[in-house]
């Protein structure tokens, strides 16, 4: 016991430092400083990646915990890490108009997106029941937060509100299984817990997987644990919901991978059927259901749900080299596409939740050409049409899911993600086909705002142009007990 | 000069990505100047055409694929960049680029406006086509396949008629469908190839892995008869909507009704060609106990007769022009199934050479649906008549490219369905006469348009101010009526271009008892009975002296039954 090797956790202490430093400056300040403090925070961030990076490069493939096993530090939790940095750092730079415009200050907002960063870095981190939960948390009571930033907003309210109730009763039902499942293996060790499970877990057991499966299925967004995605999203300012499209469901899967792949490893063959059936559920419902959807914020929403259910694909696939890999690749081309597509929105709103319908996008090809073709790459790339990195990661997990020999659920798939096309081109016809109304906003992107979403556009084009170093990455990063 | 650029180690990437260039250099242009955008866009499929022509002078009798590039592109998946082609995907690539010549050329005046977007996804398209015929590894092959629907859907839902939105869509969730379960069956395929799929009893091959198609090819015969029925669906059903058979063809007169005339000239003379193309290519060499299955067969043929009659039957009725050439694809797409699914060298010749009709005769027949219509802004055939009155060129090309369609000799039309018909009787006589029934409605659909366009008094006071064709329109025609009399009267330089990857999927069929070689002695045999019955066949269609040789010419391999001899 006590291995407390602080070395383990430095950008994660850095970060916490930080955020904290710069809450307490944003109420220093007497007059609003959004710029300092979110260019302090880029910085913040920044320098917690390179710490990451070191790591990383120090360790290389081995895996080193510490903290009495309840953290480790491998090549898995950096590809997160490295992940939830880009897509925090990504967030922030999105995000400085948007704080200007509204009536609220900007020092806890950046506060806020580093403790929940934090949080994710632990999640993926942790290897113990009790770190991985307080890393959850962390990170769910600061999205609490962030989705109710807007206080004067009914609609925000609303949104944090929700998003609580939900969150915190998803949460009671994860650690009651998690407790169930430290009553009957004895010990809140991820490693511990899948050699007393075995691959025969007793009912009581199962019973607790059952229950850790629902909390963490609220947090991935699948189906039917999904309903506060839709309002939340809308309601939230924006860049909040960009970042939590992105980031806290990217930890979401680090998480429910290193306890599925992990911990409960001997005994998948009883509970795949659970994730393979809540992954075509919330492949069917959030396609089908994003249809009908005009709010675009609402559609992008649905839109994420059932990017939650390509993803479980990953699991249900349960293989190193294909599923969880696919996982990873998954998450890194989600990050890009589905942020490049928020950004959008964010850039369109011009005051107040206005270029959030999808009729609002009408006619912006012919005023902002550029704008317009980066969009459409975004939704070809959400779409899974090729050469973007969207056709990769879906088609690296539909082919895990053949391997496995799940015919069925990979047709469902791959219908669902046509069925798709249908909702993303409403916005790219509103944008290139329907000429009847002039786009009249002037849209004028900060320097941050055009420079992220260019960053993302690129890497769309890239990973799906040249996936092979992105593929060979998210495969050199899987846990030592898959590669 | 010709052997200085095929000698070019990237000659196949440098003419799939010379239209790329064209795009990027669209995309740079001024928007106001529509002049300059015209004249790229042209210059680009010109110089894109003549970069192709030494395709049809290369040498092709050798068998195998030519211009090989193979770079690889993902390795930890074994994607490769797999360039390559023999003179079947080389015959498609010269249509492809003659076509989006006058593509380009026929837009000058239909397209006002937006025409930078126009012009540059016309280039983006070409690009896609031109992937997909040049390329041999499975995932390169697909993103070109997704690649091109894009800019098919801007096509039709820009530039589109009244319900443009719902044609492009529809068009683009048709194939989308399609192609995902197409992709289902490759991933199949590459486990297959690879650890196997124990969970649903396919063993595996245990090799590296690779997507590529030649490799398929090689391996075919490892492959188990349920797997290759389940792979042969998975590709069919991609496949079947792009051609398109019988009941997944209803995106189709949507799509050629809404598209402008340059987007129905590419989507009826090349896209529709991808998926006879496909089944030739990877359906019949890749699965060839599916194939021959007695089930698959009776199915295939069946689906390609229903849609032969009821295109035809449907064809007849309509009284928009457009659609009419539209639902007379379907029939014509129908007619070459059947020679497809006649699995012997005749049908599959036929089948090959009846794609580049298609393309040149519905092509044409679109632009020439597309003149009149920039002139009335009406298909309908009711408000026409009399035109050869006031339109006497136009009618002479009209009446030229109807024979064509309508298969009489010495125009193209004849040479494929006559070839086709020979395969179709040899396989089945009844398959032969459903055949030769659609020839006699093909003719009646058209001869009918024909006389209701251009024949009778010409009494609407509208068509009497139209003016003949112009020169720049003349000039869209004159390659395609040349074509079509080329093929009519000396077709066997192009059956010389298919003579080797016919044989080689003929080789890749015959899988059960028979060698390649006895498997060609049951054919010349086949062959022989036919001919007796073959003078029948072709008595509806104006052609016995042609029928008459054919007994002596079609046991003797290679040469055909051409009236050119």
């Amino acid at each position: 016991m006590g291995d407390f090797n602080f070395l383990l956790i430095l950008p994660e202490t850095w970060l916490s430092i930080a955020g904290l430093v710069i809450l307490l400056a944003g109420l220093v300040f007497k007059k609003r400083r959004e710029g300092v403090l979110i260019t302090a925070s880029l910085c913040a961030i920044a320098i917690a990646a390179f710490l990451v990076y070191a790591l990383a490069r120090k360790f290389g493939a081995d895996a080193r915990s510490g903290f009495a096993e309840s953290i480790v530090v491998d090549p898995f939790s950096s590809y997160f890490k490295f992940l939830f940095l880009g897509s925090s750092f990504l967030t922030l730079l999105m995000s400085r108009r948007f704080l200007e415009r509204s009536s609220y200050t900007g020092g806890e907002f950046s506060a806020l997106i580093l403790f929940a960063t934090v949080g994710m870095m632990f999640m993926a981190s942790g290897t113990d029941l009790i770190t991985l939960y307080i890393g959850l948390e962390l990170m769910a009571l600061s999205t609490y937060v962030l989705a109710g930033y807007f206080k004067g907003e009914v609609k925000s309210n609303e949104a944090g509100l929700k998003y609580f109730v939900l969150g915190g009763m998803s949460s009671g039902v994860l650690l009651y299984g998690l407790s169930l499942i430290y009553g009957t293996s004895g010990s809140t060790n991820i490693a511990v817990i899948a050699a007393k499970l075995g691959a025969d877990p007793s009912k009581l057991a199962m019973l607790g997987i059952v229950f850790v499966s629902a909390g963490l299925f609220f947090k991935v967004a699948a189906a039917p644990f999904h309903v506060w995605v839709p309002d939340v999203y809308e309601g939230a300012p924006t860049p909040v919901s960009a970042f939590m499209s992105v980031g806290p469901k990217a930890a979401a899967y680090a998480l429910l991978a290193r306890i599925f792949y992990n911990g409960f490893y001997a005994s998948h063959e009883k509970w795949v059927g659970l994730v393979a059936l809540v992954a075509a559920f919330t492949m069917i419902w959030g396609n089908v259901a994003a249809l009908l959807q005009n709010n675009v914020k609402r559609m992008l929403a649905y839109s994420s749900i059932a990017h939650a259910g390509y993803a479980l694909l990953g699991v249900v696939a349960f293989d190193g080299k294909w599923g969880l890999s696919g996982v990873l690749f998954y998450m890194l081309a989600y990050t890009f596409m589905n942020l490049g597509a928020f950004g959008f929105v964010i850039l369109l709103e011009t005051k107040g939740y206005a270029g959030e319908t999808v009729s609002d996008f009408e006619g912006l090809s012919k005023k902002h050409p550029i704008a317009a073709a980066g969009m459409l790459l975004f939704l070809l790339s959400l779409a899974g049409i090729p050469p973007t990195a969207g056709f990769l990661a879906k088609y690296v997990l539909f082919a895990a899911t053949i391997k496995a020999g799940y015919v069925s659920l990979a047709v469902i798939a791959v219908i669902s993600s046509a069925i798709s096309l249908f909702y993303y081109f409403r916005i790219v016809a509103a944008m290139y086909l329907k000429e009847e109304k002039e786009f009249t906003e002037t849209i004028s992107p900060t320097r941050a705002l055009s420079f992220s979403l260019a960053f993302c556009a690129l890497m769309t084009i890239v990973v799906g142009v040249a996936p092979g170093p992105f593929l060979e990455w998210a495969r050199a990063s899987l846990p030592a007990f898959h590669r | 000069m010709t052997s200085m650029i095929t000698n070019c180690s990237f000659y196949l990437s440098i003419l799939t990505y010379i239209p790329l260039a064209g795009f990027a250099l669209i995309l740079l242009w001024k928007k106001e100047d529509t002049k300059g955008i015209q004249r790229v866009a042209f210059w680009t499929t010109l110089i894109d055409f003549l970069w192709s022509v030494p395709l049809f002078l290369h040498d092709w009798s050798t068998g195998g694929m030519s211009f090989v590039e193979d770079i690889p592109w993902i390795e930890s998946l074994g994607v490769h960049y797999k360039f390559g082609i023999d003179g079947f995907s080389a015959l498609l690539i010269l249509l492809t680029t003659v076509l989006g010549c006058i593509a380009v050329f026929s837009s000058y005046t239909a397209i006002t406006h937006r025409q930078k977007e126009y012009y540059a996804f016309l280039l983006f398209l070409q690009v896609g086509m031109l992937g997909v015929f040049c390329s041999l590894d499975f995932v390169l092959f697909y993103v070109f396949w997704e690649v091109m629907l894009v800019p098919m859907y801007f096509l039709i839902g820009v530039w589109g008629g009244p319900r443009k939105l719902y044609a492009a869509i529809k068009f683009f969730l048709y194939t989308l469908f399609g192609s995902v379960v197409m992709l289902l069956g490759i991933l199949a395929l590459y486990f297959w190839n690879t650890e196997g799929i124990p969970q649903i009893g396919i063993q595996g091959l245990h090799n590296a892995p690779s997507f590529d198609i030649l490799h398929f090819h090689k391996v075919a015969e490892l492959m188990p008869l349920d797997l290759q029925l389940w792979l042969f669906f998975a590709f069919f059903l991609g496949f079947a909507i792009k051609v398109p058979m019988f009941p997944f063809h209803t995106w189709l007169p949507d799509a050629h009704v809404e598209a402008p005339t340059a987007g129905s000239v590419i989507l009826a003379g090349v896209l529709l060609k991808m998926g006879t193309y496909g089944f030739v290519r990877f359906s019949l060499p890749m699965f060839p106990k599916a194939s021959t299955h007695g089930t698959v067969v009776g199915l295939m043929a069946t689906l390609a007769i229903i849609g032969i009659v009821y295109g035809s039957l449907v064809a007849m009725m309509q009284k928009d022009m457009k659609k009419l050439v539209a639902y007379s694809s379907v029939a014509h797409l129908g007619f070459v199934m059947l020679g497809i699914f006649a699995l012997n060298p005749m049908g599959l010749r036929g089948a090959i050479l009846q794609m580049v009709n298609h393309g040149i005769s519905t092509g044409a027949l679109f632009l020439l649906v597309g003149i009149v219509y920039e002139r009335r802004h009406t298909r309908m055939i009711s408000e026409y008549g009399g035109l050869s009155k006031q339109m006497p060129i136009y009618a002479a090309f009209f009446l030229v490219i109807t024979m064509s369609s309508i298969g009489l000799p010495t125009l193209n039309g004849f040479i494929g369905e006559f070839t086709i018909l020979l395969g179709a009787f040899a396989h089945d006589w009844r398959w032969g006469f459903w055949g030769a029934l659609a020839i006699v409605l093909g003719a009646a659909y058209m001869l009918w348009l024909y006389q209701r366009v251009f024949f009778g008094p010409l009494e609407n006071e509208e068509n009497k101010k139209l003016k003949d064709l112009s020169g720049r329109e003349a000039w869209t025609l004159i390659p395609l009526v040349f074509l079509a009399f080329w093929i009519g009267i000396a077709p066997n330089v192009f059956f010389r271009m298919i003579e080797k990857p016919v044989d080689t999927v003929m080789d890749a069929l015959s899988v059960d008892d028979a060698t390649p070689h006895t498997r060609f002695l049951a054919e010349r045999k086949r062959a022989g009975l036919v001919g007796k019955k073959g003078a029948v066949a072709p008595a509806e269609s104006p052609s016995q002296p042609a029928a008459d040789s054919s007994p002596a010419a079609a046991p003797s391999s290679g040469a055909l039954p051409a009236t050119g001899n």
